[in-house]
Parts: C-alpha cells; structure tokens; sequence
C-alpha cells in the first residue's frame, strides 16, 4: 500500500498535467489539438489491440516500432563499443590522446543532424544510412566521457595493480574498466537520448518506414491523432528505454553508489 | 656499508662519506639475507638533489625490520623502490640475490591509503583473490588461501561485504590479508597505520605480530612512529633526511610475544626507544643531543 502511495505521488504531476491538457483540449475543440483521451484511444487502436496470442501488440508494432528500436539499438550499441574502445585506448595512451583531442573536441562540435544530407549521398535511404548516423551522432559523450574516466583512475588503484603484477589485459578490463564506469555510464545516458532523437530525425528525413515516418506520414494526411499518437509513444519509449539503463546501471555501480553515498573515510 | 651481524650494533656514524658504495667488491651479504639494499640512490625526475643517497641494510629471512626516519626523508620512496614501482640501478637492491628489475614477483606491498588501494568494486574476497589470478592457483586452491587469509586477520565473517562498508582498520586488516594471500618473499608495509584511531593501531601491530608468528612472513616496515618501531621490529634501521641514509641499525632484542603494555614497561623498550627517539630528532635536524649514545640499552642478545 505504500508504495502504491509513492507510485501515485511520484506520478501525481503527470498525472495532473494530463489532466489539464484533457480539460483544455475538450473546451478549446482544436483540430489540431485532440482530447488527450482520443490520443490514447488512438494509440491503444494502432499498437495495443492485437490478439491475446501476440501480447496484443498489433502488427503495425512490427512493422514501425520495431524496426525503429532494431536500428536504435544497432546504432546506439555500435556507439558504444567505438566510444568505449576508442576512448580507453585515447584515454591510456598519452602521445595518442595529445595528437587526437583537438579533433574529437572538432568533430564533436557539429551538430549530428547536419551529417543527413551527406549520408543520405552516401549510403542511401536505407537501414544502413540510419544506424551510421545514429551511431556516428551519439558516439561523442562515450567517447569523451570514456576518455576522461580513463584518464582519471585513482594512482594508488594503478600502483595496486603493478605491485602485484597485474597483467596488460586485466588491468584493463579489471581496473580501468570498473574504475571508469560511472564517467561511461554518465555518457551512455546522454547518448541514449541523442540516439533517439536522431532516430526520429533520419525516419523523417529518408521515409520508408518507423515511428518517424509515422508521424510524418500523419502529419500529411492530417491524421492528426496518429500524428499524436506517434509523438506520445515516442516519449513512452523514450521513458522505458532510459529507466532500462538506468536500472542496468544501478546493477553494474551498486558498489559506486555505495562507496560514495558513505563519504570519504 | 657493512651489513650489520646479528646483535652486533653498527656504529651511528651519521651521513660519513664511508657509506658511499665502496668501489671495491662489496663484502659478501649474509648469506640468509632475502633484500639487500646496496648503495641506493634515487632522485625524483632527474633533479640533481637526490632523496635517497647511499642508503644501504639488509632484511634476513624471516627478520622484521622497520625503518624509522623524520617525516619527510624519503621512508615512501624507499618501499617504492624496493617494491620496484619505482625504477632504480642494477645492483641498488636485489632480492634473493638477483637484481630488482620492475616488480618482482614475490613481494607484496600493503600501502598507507587502505582506502584507495582496495578495489571499491570487489567484495572483500575478491579483493583478496585479485592479485592470486597469476599464481597458476586451481579454483579451490585459491579459496582456500582467500579463507585462510581472511582467517588469519579475523574478518571471513565479512568476506562478501564491500570494503567501503568496512572500518579503516577493517580496510587495512583486508590489505594485509591480500598481500598475506599472495604468498610472498617479502612484505613491504608503507606506513600501513598512519591513517587510523590509536586503538586500531595498537590491535594492527599485534595483527602483524600474529601474522608474523603464524606464517614466518619476513616484513619491512615503514614507519615514522618510533614506539611502533621499536614494539615491532626485530630491528630497527633509523634514516637520515636529506637525503635518506642509513643513520643507525639497532637490533631490539626485547621478548616475544610482546604485548601493548607488558613490553612497553619493560627497561629495554624505554632504553631503545629513547635512543632511536633521540637519532631520529637528529635526523630531523632537531635540537642535537650530544650524547645520542647509540647502543645504550644494554646488551644485545645474539
């Protein structure tokens, strides 16, 4: 019962904002902008009526959500490996990281959508175009953040893992590694939230399929409430997919939350 | 720099320029020495004046040696380098008769920053069981030496805890146990208590003691501690500052097992601390007592 108090008091601010939009919405009688019910009906019609024997879920889940978290997860995991194995190497090796700052500090610089028209000249309007950009577009904060936790792991850790003849590899994967978590996790949290705005941006750019393509798609018919209903799961998505990191996150740095929340000794 | 025989005390010739390493053959080491530092010289990022200067002693098998100096004069930098974290010249320090090059293999180090030396990722045995991956151990093996360990410094009832959910002497009985785990040659302790509560210190140096009783470890200890020293030492070796050379070498011949109060009221440790409290404020270059007689505190036993 109390955390079911919790759960209402932790939501109660949505809840009344969705409210208010409710009432507004009914009075105002805005084509454009629908009752928030309709939008929910809506969305429950396009991706939430399907048979029992397939979680409900509608076979437009298939053909538009899913292709979109396929090439999300394409683009954000390739991100991840580059950001982080670049990142360590930069971060650990002195001479490399003096040659390569500057530019990373550049390229990072430019704003990730500015790189759609010259994919699109590239490598097309395909799969593959989106999950480039998405991974190119996010791998920054990664990188950086790898960098700098590489860079940053306490001396007496080091000294530790010499003293008792740590190996190359393990002292990689078993001391700078889990020393520089939490400054990765930190980067994966941005990078998540640029990937799915890049995402968006790429299914709306080059259409031939996924939520963006969707809404667009809606936008143009004046379906608006499709339009709406794109835009809600979006931010459903959005919520889901960072609470899953974040929850991954808190499994992986227990031990940091831990150590910190007791203050140096 | 002669090494000194057992109960035999070397005089406190000071920083004499004999100490600097003969150009001759050096006399031969005792044969049962396991660390034989010779002639040691050691200067930070090539700067001209160096910390360490000529600093030689020896460690024997089995022996507890603490080195005892001003804050300051080096102590850190000597474990560095014995350790072989920090490079030094052929032939400054040799372990077991062969040269230190990088870290050997048979020394375990217990730094001073428990709480940073301790990996706040692992559970306490695991943090035991990080350095025994390149033993070539079987799984079981390492097990047991990870309990056996944490039994040795009475904390297996905490062995799935994580080390920041420990007290600081907790952290550093978890250091001990790690270098004790590991098996080694030599333990190097880097002014292992200088960052706990009295009390905690008091039972850290029986722990060592305990230890050093249970598993014949041989131990080199720094320390700037000089009752410390004296309590735990088989003997002492007193440096100077300025650089770092080796002041005085006083055996302490006191009884085992020594205890916190019993040995501290017995003559010879007052006598052998006064005479290493008295070379130490020299060392600093304190007000010098004239008759810092070395070799006062009677005779020593062999």
């Amino acid at each position: 019962m109390r955390g079911f108090g919790r759960l209402v008091e932790r939501w109660a601010v949505v809840l009344a904002v969705g409210a208010v939009w409710q009432l507004v919405t009914v009075r105002a009688d805005e084509v454009f902008f629908p009752p928030l019910s309709d939008i929910l009906v809506r969305a429950r019609d396009n991706w939430l009526s399907g048979p029992a024997s397939s979680l409900f879920l509608t076979p437009a889940v298939g053909a538009d959500v899913a292709p979109s978290l396929g090439r999300l997860a394409a683009g954000w995991l390739l991100a991840v490996v580059a950001g982080v194995g670049l990142g360590m190497a930069i971060g650990l090796i002195r001479d490399l990281g003096d040659y390569v700052d500057p530019l990373v500090e550049f390229v990072r610089a430019i704003p990730p959508p500015a790189l759609v028209p010259p994919f699109l000249v590239v490598l097309g309007i395909g799969t593959r175009m989106k999950v480039v950009l998405i991974a190119v577009g996010v791998v920054w904060p990664i990188l950086l953040n790898t960098i700098d936790g590489a860079r940053s792991v306490d001396q007496a850790a080091l000294d530790t893992g010499r003293a008792f003849r740590t190996g190359r590899v393990r002292r990689l994967t078993h001391i700078v590694l889990p020393a520089a978590a939490p400054k990765i996790f930190a980067g994966l949290r941005v990078s998540l939230s640029i990937a799915l705005i890049l995402m968006v941006i790429s299914e709306m750019v080059a259409a031939n399929g996924g939520i963006g393509f969707t809404i667009v798609t809606a936008q143009r018919s004046f379906a608006i409430l499709d339009m709406w209903a794109g835009i809600l799961l979006l931010g459903i998505l959005g919520y889901l997919l960072n609470t899953l990191l974040l929850v991954v996150e808190g499994r992986v740095l227990a031990w940091h939350r831990g150590a910190r929340g007791r203050g140096e000794p | 720099m002669m090494a000194t025989e057992p109960g035999q005390r070397s005089p406190a010739s000071g920083p004499a320029a004999g100490d600097a390493p003969a150009p001759t053959t050096p006399p031969a080491p005792p044969t049962d020495a396991i660390l034989e530092v010779r002639g040691l010289r050691h200067a930070y990022g090539g700067s001209a004046e160096p910390v360490i200067d000529g600093l030689s002693f020896v460690v024997r098998q089995a022996e507890l040696v603490c080195v005892v100096g001003p804050s300051g004069c080096g102590k850190t930098t000597l474990i560095r380098c014995v350790s072989g974290l920090r490079p030094t010249e052929p032939g400054m320090i040799r372990l077991d008769g062969v040269d230190v090059r990088g870290v050997p293999d048979d020394t375990a180090v217990v730094f001073q920053d428990y709480g940073r030396s301790l990996f706040p990722w692992l559970r306490v045995a695991a943090n035991v069981d990080f350095p025994l991956s390149r033993r070539g151990l079987s799984r079981p093996e390492r097990r047991r030496r990870v309990g056996e360990s944490l039994a040795a410094v009475g904390l297996e009832h905490v062995a799935d805890r994580y080390p920041w959910q420990l007290s600081g002497g907790m952290q550093q009985r978890v250091a001990i146990a790690r270098a004790l785990a590991y098996g080694p040659r030599l333990m190097l302790l880097d002014e292992p208590f200088a960052s706990v509560d009295a009390q905690t210190r008091a039972d850290l140096e029986d722990l060592v003691l305990q230890v050093r009783a249970d598993f014949g470890v041989t131990i080199l200890l720094v320390t700037h501690d000089i009752d410390e020293s004296v309590y735990l030492a088989d003997r002492v070796v007193v440096l100077s500052r300025g650089p770092a050379r080796v002041l005085a070498e006083i055996p302490v011949d006191l009884p085992h097992p020594r205890d916190q109060i019993a040995t501290k009221e017995l003559d010879a440790f007052v006598h052998l601390r006064g005479e290493v409290g008295r070379l130490v404020r020299r060392a600093a270059g304190g007000s010098a007592v004239p008759g810092a007689t070395v070799g006062a505190a009677g005779p020593a036993a062999g």
